[in-house]
């Protein structure tokens, strides 16, 4: 009950004398005001400096971006990975997920712990593993060799970034879907199965329902992080332009500020865009969101 | 029999996961002790590279060490405030404030870097030194330290113990620092945990931020593959797994804890 | 008896949230060294009561809260010096039962010599001497309230305040421990308020009960009289059962009575007859349903050895000053 009852009521509650529950604005302010001198102002520094003229369009930063056809298609490239990746990570670990979850075998922890320790690594590190796996020595390589006599090399083109892209975002997935699979009601599936349903019709009907939060919570997060990836498409050095490499492209070699940075905004906007869809999506359900 | 196959399909999938996650860690970490890659293993085992890599980039590991414990510091100092108010907040207010702590996990970290050059990159004494790092670093992991201390205050029922705490005398400061914290402290070291791990292996922003002078370990990492023979950026990767591989142990170990706590509390409520 | 027991005054206090009142405009004395129990179903206010007499919650504008002859009301708990006893216990989870106990010692800057022979003295009240080191996850629910209470007289408080202690147990253990802090009430004799819902523990506890319903006291006096001379159906209904004895002319009940206190014959000794209809087992009592050609029938108690079955006729009337009527006796 307690201090429930003060918080409904903040102006007259901060009129009174302190409250308990009153010092809070206080204990948050450090971490606002960090938050605010250096990544509020930055940002809006950021949009400011967008509109100011590109080097060589002479044109405002903002209006480069939509206008000229490579920062356009640097965009798409960006948009498409990013969604190719969210909806073949979902499906991958919804399906390791659920698998998971539901059995209980000797070494069940030790694979867990082993499919989401790459969590930790850096993009950079990712794209090297891709160059182990997919690159001119790597095991694909080597294997294409030996069974067909040509060699495969993945790592370079849109295919190599797109693996190391799923190759960091599994593990995250894979530890928000496991979770989610372990607190869905059986009982629901059960009771489908009373009334005839298929394996088939359960996973349709209420398997995928059941598990939508954290789909939509894990997707979410799986293309902002998509969008703005640098370190892999740094280190696999492709030639297919990606947003985060056309910044740093415009930033680092033209000094092209307005531009980078009207691009930055873009790209931060797009993947604010997909984490409200995403809670729109979880709201519109009328379920909480994981 | 259907589920018999649906059954197969899983493990299939399964496997094959987890396939493409060890093997080109593996590969890579053998590669980093092998002779030569291009021969493969035949050519013997060897310590040389890795011996190469610390001649060449011990460096940043320290600097990525004090980055990573200073960063820890900071989120704790901000953090477990933070946690407190966001406890003793409205919920409206709660919840935006924690999506704005969120922001510059979720928005491109490239993005964030780039505001912070372009806006204070004139102040060439914070440029050139390792606390223009520090500062992304704070702004990437301040979040997951106030989450795990939030979840434990709200677990354990603070606002009660405060009150207890408060009926017997207790002031406002002497109430946080003898009730709150000590009470807080699993919270505190499944985020310490995830700070640490976070900040050693952050990127993003780190690429940007960083001068020759001011390199982390996953600067030398992009040097190195870049410029460096495949055997030691294998070695150097080796390294850092060898590094980061106790902390997520820890880390885990952690999260199973707060996990079974959690549950633990809630049967004896309900009891 | 305690003479630095303290009396306890609330003036006007008053509390509302938004469109509800929690609280309507109250005055209430307690007794330097009673026992006040504040009596009533949720929602009735009696835990709001009592926060504003702790200082947790303060009083809408115009309320008062005296200590003696001490305003306390702009002063928040920490100043106020009262011993607060929880539903959830709250004991510090990082502290082990001496550590617990010393803390409001610990704030008032009292010496350790002092402290550790305070802590010993408070064990020894309410018998856990031989856990002074026992980590409270360690505990029995009975034993943790106890270190609860420790803790709250540890400091010496001025009042005492209990916030539903025993609601959190099972029943054996609740009518253990509520023996046992009525003793140390009796003992100490320090002023207390006491909040619960269950009217046994209000009875047994209480040197005067005040019976809450929404907002408002609806009686304040001592169990006896709350029982047998209830002021409203209300106070009457909820520490007891009662029985619609008499209608008027358009059916409205009138008059009420007690189950124990209808006088039962299977002979025609009685002026009023009726015949039983039901009868349910309790173990030591057995209640009898008898149709006396109301509505309703009435329920009387008796002995569970008494031999009684259903579709027997009776006559029955009223024990003397049986009669419940709520006209103020």
């Amino acid at each position: 009950m307690s201090l429930l009852e003060t918080r409904g009521r903040a102006p007259t509650a901060l009129r009174r004398r302190a409250h308990h529950g009153a010092r809070w604005p206080w204990m948050l302010l450090p971490a606002l005001l960090f938050l605010a001198a250096f990544w509020l102002l930055p940002f809006a520094r950021l949009l400011q400096i967008g509109l100011s003229p590109d080097r060589t369009t002479q044109q405002s930063g903002y209006w480069t971006v939509v206008s000229q056809p490579q920062y356009l298609q640097s965009l798409l490239n960006t948009l498409l990975l990013s969604l190719a990746v969210t909806l073949i990570t979902l499906l991958i670990a919804a399906v390791v997920g659920c698998f998971l979850a539901r059995q209980r075998f000797a070494g069940r922890g030790t694979l867990l712990a082993l499919l989401t320790f790459p969590l930790a690594f850096p993009g950079v590190v990712v794209g090297f593993l891709v160059v182990m796996l997919a690159g001119r020595q790597g095991v694909l390589a080597q294997l294409s060799m030996s069974l067909f006599h040509e060699r495969w090399t993945l790592a370079y083109s849109l295919s190599g970034l797109f693996i190391g892209y799923l190759y960091f975002s599994l593990p995250r997935a894979i530890v928000t879907l496991v979770a989610a699979s372990e607190k869905l009601d059986r009982s629901l599936e059960e009771a489908a199965r009373s009334l005839g349903a298929s394996q088939w019709r359960i996973t349709w009907d209420v398997i995928v329902p059941g598990l939508k939060p954290a789909l939509l919570s894990s997707g979410a997060l799986c293309f902002a992080t998509s969008m703005g990836a640098f370190g892999t498409a740094f280190t696999l050095g492709t030639s297919l332009s990606v947003l985060p490499l056309t910044i740093y492209g415009e930033f680092t070699n033209y000094a092209n500020f307005a531009t980078a940075a009207a691009l930055s905004v873009v790209m931060g906007a797009v993947a604010w865009l997909g984490l409200m869809l995403a809670r729109a999506l979880t709201h519109a359900g009328g379920e909480q969101p994981s | 029999m259907k589920r018999r196959a649906l059954f197969c399909l899983q493990v299939g999938v399964t496997a094959l996961t987890a396939l493409f996650m060890i093997v080109p860690v593996v590969l890579s970490m053998l590669a980093g002790v092998t002779e030569n890659y291009f021969i493969g293993l035949r050519s013997g085992l060897t310590l040389k590279w890795v011996d190469q890599v610390w001649a060449l980039y011990a460096d940043t590991f320290w600097l990525s060490l004090l980055i990573a414990l200073c960063c820890l510091a900071i989120t704790v100092a901000i953090g477990l405030p933070a946690a407190w108010g966001l406890l003793k907040a409205p919920p409206r207010w709660a919840a935006r404030i924690e999506e704005c702590l969120m922001l510059p996990v979720a928005l491109p970290g490239l993005a964030t870097a780039l505001g912070i050059i372009l806006l204070y990159g004139r102040f060439s004494g914070l440029r050139d030194s390792w606390l223009f790092i520090l500062i992304g670093h704070v702004l990437f992991t301040l979040p997951f330290m106030v989450r795990p201390v939030l979840a434990v205050m709200q677990a354990i029922q603070l606002p009660r113990l405060e009150e207890a705490a408060a009926s017997l005398g207790a002031g406002f400061w002497r109430r946080f620092f003898t009730v709150v914290v000590p009470n807080c402290r699993n919270g505190i070291l499944a985020g310490a945990f995830m700070v640490i791990t976070l900040s050693v292996g952050e990127f993003n922003i780190t690429w940007m931020l960083h001068t020759p002078l001011t390199k982390t370990l996953p600067v030398g990492l992009a040097d190195s593959y870049a410029s460096m023979r495949l055997e030691v950026g294998s070695a150097y990767t080796l390294i850092f797994i060898v590094m980061i591989l106790p902390l997520l142990l820890m880390l885990n170990a952690c999260n199973h804890w707060l996990e079974r706590q959690a549950t633990r509390n809630a049967l004896k409520e309900l009891a | 008896m305690n003479n630095d027991a303290v009396t306890v005054t609330l003036r006007r206090c008053a509390r509302r949230f938004h469109q509800h009142t929690a609280l309507h405009p109250l005055d209430l004395t307690v007794h330097a060294g009673e026992t006040l129990v504040l009596l009533g179903p949720s929602g009735c206010g009696k835990t709001t009561t009592l926060r504003i007499i702790s200082g947790l919650e303060s009083s809408d504008e115009g309320g008062e809260v005296w200590f003696d002859d001490r305003d306390v009301t702009a002063l928040p708990i920490e100043k106020r010096n009262v011993g607060m006893v929880f539903q959830n216990y709250a004991l510090f989870p990082n502290m082990n039962v001496a550590q617990n106990v010393e803390y409001g010692l610990k704030v008032q800057g009292v010496g350790r010599g002092e402290r550790e022979a305070r802590v010993k003295e408070m064990l020894a009240l309410v018998d856990l001497s031989a856990l002074a080191n026992r980590a409270i996850d360690k505990l029995s629910g009975g034993q943790k309230q106890r270190v609860a209470l420790a803790r709250a007289l540890a400091a010496r408080p001025k009042v005492l305040l209990f916030d539903e202690p025993l609601a959190a147990l099972d029943a054996k253990l609740r009518e253990r421990l509520r023996i046992e802090i009525g003793a140390l009430l009796k003992k100490l004799a320090i002023t207390a308020v006491y909040v619960t819902h269950d009217q046994q523990e209000a009875m047994a506890l209480g040197d005067r009960i005040a019976v809450m319903e929404q907002g408002r006291i609806a009686q304040i006096d001592t169990p006896q009289a709350i029982y047998q001379r209830p002021a409203t159906r209300f106070v009457a209904d909820f520490v007891g059962a009662i029985n619609c004895v008499e209608t008027d002319a358009h059916g409205e009940p009138r008059q009420f009575c007690r189950p124990e206190d209808i006088l039962l014959a299977d002979d025609n000794r009685y002026a009023r007859h009726g015949y039983i209809v039901g009868s349910t087992f309790l173990g030591a009592a057995q209640r009898l349903q008898i149709d006396i050609g109301l509505a309703a029938p009435i329920q009387v108690e008796r002995h569970a050895r008494e031999a009684w079955h259903a579709g027997q006729r009776v006559t029955w009337t009223l024990a003397p000053r049986a009669a419940l009527d709520f006209t103020g006796y």
